[in-house]
């Protein structure tokens, strides 16, 4: 089977995020970019399963600008097979994602999607599940366990009671959580390798996707501080000061 | 006139406080009607719960077997429906809400707010994107439905007690998938406080260094009545299960009294507890970042200092 993961490229998680003076956005230029930490867990995931001999082929997918390709070739290193650069030049809300993920699985049709549970720039946490909805197929988000076994997946996921085991039948989506795997580096001879691995580009607007989204940010702030408090010198201090607040 | 369809969380046959939390935003909304809808196999104690939430115009309830456990799948197409002639649609933005409402939006085809912190009108909404490092301003689209998530930390939860909403039992005629399963739920067994509500809670990072030590903390948290949270660090050591992770892709919590014991104060374990009334940060590192956001810091080996805390308290 192939297995669709999407990689999309986000400012790195160590960036600082400043937003702009004149609140129209936060200062992306100049900053790293690399690939959403929930996506190569996502890809190291479809890699395993191909190296089980489960899946055959794995494909990276990525929505965004022209020179997006360069962060592709990096999921190309790791080790995809090959990957779909479905070319926009506007950022794409979740529910156009998942439309543009389903235009592909249609072309595609594979056994297994895997998404990021989030992108860390949006944090929306929705493209997985409109995916599965769209496709009228299973979701098994936030996975930290994934087994396959004929055409079912029994995935374990984190829930806020703990983990819940679910059973679904393939094709189906899932979300990775950080906990599912740690995602290999890449080295040197597969960056070569992948410079001769295939890119295909779509143009988004061939792609016939409705994209009138519903929802306009209108303004970016930061967020209010906390102030710095006091340093206090021993337990008895820290005690008294919290029995004075009530606290204790 | 805004009619808003809130989506109750419930474990066990019990409500769970999430709701009213989501309830809390809807009144901001200054909705008309507030109606809240309880999926279950068994309904009536959840419902009784509800209906006692002040501001409640009425509970719906849908009982199906096939609803005994909260699959996205299974109970979106049922909220879908339900959701027709709603304005708004409000979802505790917690694992479960997480899961179904994306798949109730797709399913009505608009987009959705994650994690609202706070409503400006009635289709506008703050919330946090990076980390919770800015906050937008979002604005949706008044001719289609809203369907948001309620980010359970940025709300007190509405009051109950004076509510007596009128409870009506819905058949929602729409097919059902069953290309998923539950299979079972592995619930850390614990007499303590819920870490998502609780007002005290007490977190180890990696500082504390095994699970066999990590018995300091939980001795420690049982002492003043405290929920117990830990760092990413600590979850993926194995000191502890993964559902006290606290941060941005943990739990977001607002206690009273939040001590970070053995916690470096990332970004993204702050953005966890950034609502918190008061932070306490233990640490043997007088740079660490935790310090900056801490309303109270002591600089020590944990080891030493927690049972002098101790020793104080007795
Ligand atoms: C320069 C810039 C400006 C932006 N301006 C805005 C703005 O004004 N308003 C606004 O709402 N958003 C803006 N965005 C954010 C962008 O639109 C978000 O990517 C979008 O809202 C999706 O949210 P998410 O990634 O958090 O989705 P999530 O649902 O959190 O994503 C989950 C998973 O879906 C998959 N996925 C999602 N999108 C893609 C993609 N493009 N390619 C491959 N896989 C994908 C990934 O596997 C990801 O892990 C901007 C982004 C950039 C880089
Ligand atoms: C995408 C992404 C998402 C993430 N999500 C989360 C999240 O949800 N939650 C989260 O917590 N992290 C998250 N992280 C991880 C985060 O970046 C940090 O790595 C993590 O929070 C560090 O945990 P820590 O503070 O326990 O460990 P460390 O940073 O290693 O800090 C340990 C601290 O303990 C102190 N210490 C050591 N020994 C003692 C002693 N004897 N007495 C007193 N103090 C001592 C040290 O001085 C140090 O400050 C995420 C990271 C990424 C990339």
């Amino acid at each position: 089977m192939k297995i669709l993961v999407g990689y999309k490229r986000v400012v790195d998680y160590n960036v600082r995020i400043q937003v702009k003076s004149d609140g129209t956005g936060v200062v992306t230029d100049g900053v790293k970019l690399s690939a959403n930490p929930f996506d190569d867990i996502a890809l190291e995931e479809a890699l395993r399963l191909r190296e089980k001999g489960v899946a055959e082929e794995v494909i990276v997918v990525g929505i965004g600008p022209a020179d997006l390709t360069a962060h592709l070739r990096n999921g190309l290193a790791m080790g995809a097979n090959r990957a779909i650069h479905v070319l926009t030049a506007d950022a794409t809300q979740p529910l156009t994602a998942a439309r543009v993920f389903l235009k592909l699985i249609e072309k595609e049709q594979p056994g297994l999607v895997i998404l990021g549970k989030q992108a860390i720039d949006d944090d929306a946490n929705q493209t997985g599940q409109m995916l599965a909805a769209l496709w009228d197929r299973p979701q098994a988000t936030f996975a930290s366990k994934v087994e396959i076994a004929g055409d079912k997946a029994t995935v374990t996921r984190e829930v806020d009671a703990g983990l819940e085991v679910i059973e679904a039948a393939l094709p189906a989506v899932i979300t990775t959580d950080l906990r599912l795997n740690e995602p290999r580096f890449i080295k040197l001879p597969d960056i070569m390798k992948a410079k001769s691995k295939p890119i295909e580009t779509i143009e988004f607007g061939s792609l016939d996707v409705e994209a009138h989204d519903h929802l306009k940010t209108t303004h970016y702030a930061a967020p209010a501080k906390r102030s710095k408090g006091v340093m206090v010198k021993d337990a008895a201090e820290l005690v008294a000061a919290l029995k004075q607040k009530g606290l204790l | 006139m805004s009619k808003i369809l809130v989506i109750a969380e419930h474990l066990d046959g019990k409500l769970n406080s999430s709701t009213a939390r989501a309830v809390s935003a809807a009144i901001a909304v200054k909705g008309e009607v507030i109606d809240v809808l309880v999926l279950a196999d068994s309904v009536d104690a959840i419902a009784t719960e509800a209906a006692k939430i002040n501001g409640v115009s009425r509970v719906l309830t849908v009982a199906r077997s096939e609803n005994a456990h909260a699959l996205a799948a299974v109970l979106a197409p049922q909220i879908a429906k339900t959701a027709a002639g709603y304005s708004h649609v409000f979802v505790p933005s917690t694992t479960f809400g997480k899961d179904v409402a994306p798949r109730v939006a797709a399913l009505l085809g608009v987009a959705q707010v994650s994690d609202v912190m706070s409503v400006e009108g009635t289709h506008t909404f703050r919330r946090p994107i990076y980390a919770g490092n800015a906050i937008i301003t979002v604005e949706a689209d008044a001719a289609h439905t809203v369907v948001a998530t309620i980010r359970s930390a940025s709300w007190g939860a509405a009051a109950t007690g004076t509510g007596s909403a009128p409870i009506e039992a819905l058949t929602v005629d729409v097919a059902l998938p069953t290309h998923t399963r539950f299979v079972e739920l592995k619930q850390g067994s614990s007499d303590r406080p819920d870490l998502q509500s609780a007002s005290k809670v007490v977190s180890g990072g990696r500082g504390v260094g095994s699970k066999e030590n990590f018995d300091i903390i939980f001795k420690f948290a049982d002492r003043i009545g405290a929920a117990v949270g830990a760092s990413r660090a600590a979850v993926d050591a194995g000191y502890v299960p993964s559902d006290l992770q606290v941060g941005q892709t943990g739990k977001i919590i607002a206690p009273e009294l939040y001590v970070a014991i053995g916690i470096s104060g990332a970004i993204q374990h702050l953005t966890g507890i950034k609502d918190a009334g008061t932070i306490v940060a233990i640490n043997k590192d007088g740079e660490a970042p935790i310090f900056e956001v801490a309303d109270f810091g002591l600089v020590g080996d944990l080891f030493k200092l927690i049972p002098e805390l101790e020793a104080q308290l007795r």
